[in-house]
């Protein structure tokens, strides 16, 4: 029996408009599974169009964002094709957020309580005084007393307003949370509780979880699949363990290199890697791969032509995909 | 229920507080909540009624007569009790200017929030309507409507045309900080998470905007409500308010109509001008001091919701 995907993005472009009619193409053919009750992690730099992907999912862009073509299949409904008064239904009930930065998602002047309140009686579903109750119980899920409810969010500590934010994603038992960048602006002790706290919950609640963040580590820990994005499009895509032991992309390669790992012996004579430059401006984007330009690999082709998504071979039905010009290269040579 | 009523009256003592340690606030209370007195319990406060003709021994009426015992602030060309019509008057002033305020803030935070947090072409709309109504010179306006209005046969008291001509004139400045307010408000990240959990307009505008703008519109109508009382003297004076009902400006215009310049009657013409004075600089103070205190950021806030705190770890503990 083969489990359908619980979400399945397919070929997903968006694009913004920029001053003066020039188009960003933030997101390129982007296409991944998540399946039921697993983790996925989306990783990459800053401004790869993580949290892109993500709003484009629950169809949350600003104004001048336009999802251009592909399809984000739930359940095997089209979401993209949804009226907004449809996808209002959808959105918390299915599919939650925590946002990136709790201080900023909450509001400052209404109590914790109530903000966590305002999804459940939305959506209608259970009266005032059941869901009073139910706020009492997501608090207590993720370990604040419940009287702490009519606190307001500055009486919060930092890592108690992430636990409410996670609180508020679970109110309406979604069956699919996307975490964007959950633990940045927590100290490493708050991280390691709110990433224990997710896990526990999801063995809790059987829910599936789109983890976005660029810390290696917590996808390591955390993740069943992996999405290496770069410049807007998918880099490489794989289970996690596949991705981290066999890492067939340059970028994922560097990226892994420039990560600490603690099972290595310290030694101070070899440095993190780094990876020169900076991400590609999303209107000015280089011709050909998006990675060439920094790459330490980088042929004459990959300045002409866009890698396509290679599947790897692969022991099992595990999957492994990357775009990248060499492992075309390799295929050739072997056949 | 009780709850809610014991923090409500924590919370307005908190406010009180902080209230009281402001000197200017304080006035400007005091000078608008005299008027307000004044024009309430106006007849407790003179035997004479506005337009009664004060007689001496000989049936002859008074007129231009200077303070006495009988008429605190003299009287006017017709012997009537200037202090009578001043409080009298307060009366016709203040409702003309609430209730035009009122009119003009409503349209104004509509305005605001509608091309605030809708942005594009309803944005375009409003705000063009708005910038046409603020180039037109005010008064010039306001002059041709009322006299039109009122050749108009509406069947109406002349106070009711002076009402809504301010008031639906006089709404642009508020359009423009509200909006203003809405465009910084509606992009904050709790907005987009309201919107994420299946929030629709109305309840994102209702609650995540309206209760950020409050102390806005707040301090924001006290500033109007003055600048609408100004208005209606500026008419009345002119001659365009209601020649049967005593009010500031109605007064001052009989004051020059009648000489009492020339008459040397200071009497008739100086309470009135102090009494718009008065009211009007109560409430622009009244205004600032509101618009700092109902600011959620500021001090007063902190302080009440620090005491939710405790009282909160107070029940904890038990």
């Amino acid at each position: 029996m083969t489990v359908q995907p619980l979400l399945s993005v397919r070929h997903l472009t968006t694009e913004f408009q920029l001053a003066g009619k020039q188009i960003a193409r933030a997101l390129e053919d982007v296409s991944f599974d998540v399946m039921p009750g697993k983790t996925i992690g989306l990783v990459g730099e800053s401004g790869c169009g993580k949290t892109t992907t993500l709003m484009s999912i629950m169809r949350l862009l600003p104004a001048s964002g336009r999802i251009t073509s592909g399809n984000v299949y739930f359940n095997g409904i089209d979401l993209l094709t949804l009226s907004e008064h449809e996808m209002r239904a959808h959105r918390w009930k299915e599919m939650s957020i925590i946002f990136q930065g709790a201080m900023n998602a909450l509001n400052p002047v209404m109590k914790i309580g109530d903000q966590i309140r305002e999804a459940i009686l939305l959506h209608n579903l259970m009266p005032r005084n059941a869901a009073e109750q139910r706020v009492g119980e997501l608090l207590e899920l993720v370990g604040i007393p419940r009287l702490r409810r009519d606190l307001y969010p500055h009486q919060y500590s930092g890592g108690m307003r992430q636990r409410a934010m996670i609180a508020m994603a679970l109110a309406c038992s979604p069956d699919l949370l996307f975490a964007d960048e959950p633990t940045t602006a927590l100290d490493v002790m708050i991280q390691a509780q709110v990433l224990e706290l997710l896990k526990e919950i999801q063995k809790k609640l059987g829910l599936a979880i789109v983890l976005v963040t660029h810390d290696l580590g917590v996808v390591a820990e955390m993740c069943d699949d992996v999405v290496v994005m770069y410049g807007g499009k998918v880099a490489e895509y794989g289970s996690a363990e596949l991705v981290y032991n066999q890492p067939q992309h340059p970028y994922t390669q560097r990226l892994l290199e420039a990560f600490p790992d603690l099972s290595r012996s310290i030694d101070s004579s070899t440095d993190l890697a780094t990876i020169p430059g900076t991400p590609p401006r999303l209107n000015a984007l280089p011709p050909g791969c998006r990675f060439s330009p920094r790459c330490h690999k980088s042929m004459e082709i990959c300045t002409q032509i866009a890698p396509d998504l290679i599947a790897q071979n692969t022991a099992g039905n595990a999957q492994h995909l990357a775009a990248c010009h060499l492992l075309n290269k390799l295929e050739i040579k072997n056949s | 229920m009780n709850e809610n009523w014991a923090l409500f009256k924590r919370n307005l003592f908190e406010f009180w507080k902080a209230f009281r340690r402001n000197k200017l606030g304080l006035l400007g209370g005091f000078l608008v909540l005299t008027a307000i007195l004044a024009a309430t319990f106006a007849p407790l406060l003179t035997p004479y009624a506005p337009t009664e003709v004060i007689r001496d021994v000989n049936g002859r009426g008074l007129t231009f007569a200077p303070p006495s015992v009988h008429a605190p602030l003299g009287t006017d060309d017709a012997g009537r009790d200037i202090w009578s019509q001043l409080i009298y008057g307060a009366r016709v002033s203040l409702a003309v200017g609430f209730l035009a305020g009122f009119i003009a803030m409503f349209i104004g935070s509509l305005f605001g929030i509608l091309a605030g947090y809708f942005g594009g072409r309803i944005d375009n709309l409003l705000m063009r309507v708005t910038d046409v109504l603020l180039v037109i010179p005010d008064l010039p306006l306001m002059l041709v409507l009322v006299a039109t209005l009122r050749q108009m046969d509406l069947h109406v008291s002349p106070l009711v045309v002076l009402v809504f001509v301010i008031g639906l004139l006089y709404w642009t400045s508020t359009a423009r900080l509200i909006r203003s307010q809405v465009l910084t408000i509606k992009e904050r990240q709790y907005v987009a998470r309201s919107r994420a959990i299946g929030a629709g307009h109305v309840h994102i505008i209702r609650k995540h905007i309206l209760p950020q703008i409050m102390p806005l519109i707040v301090a924001n109508t006290v500033l109007i409500i003055s600048t609408a009382i100004l208005i209606e003297s500026g008419l009345a004076f002119l001659g365009l308010g209601d020649p049967t009902q005593p009010s500031w400006g109605a007064m001052l215009n009989f004051a020059f109509d009648r000489s009492a310049v020339t008459n040397g009657a200071w009497w008739f013409y100086l309470p009135p001008g102090f009494a718009i004075v008065w009211v009007t600089l109560g409430c622009v103070l009244l205004g600032n001091v509101l618009e700092d205190m109902l600011n959620p950021r500021l001090t007063a806030h902190h302080l009440e919701s620090n005491q939710n705190m405790i009282a909160i770890q107070k029940r904890e503990g038990e």
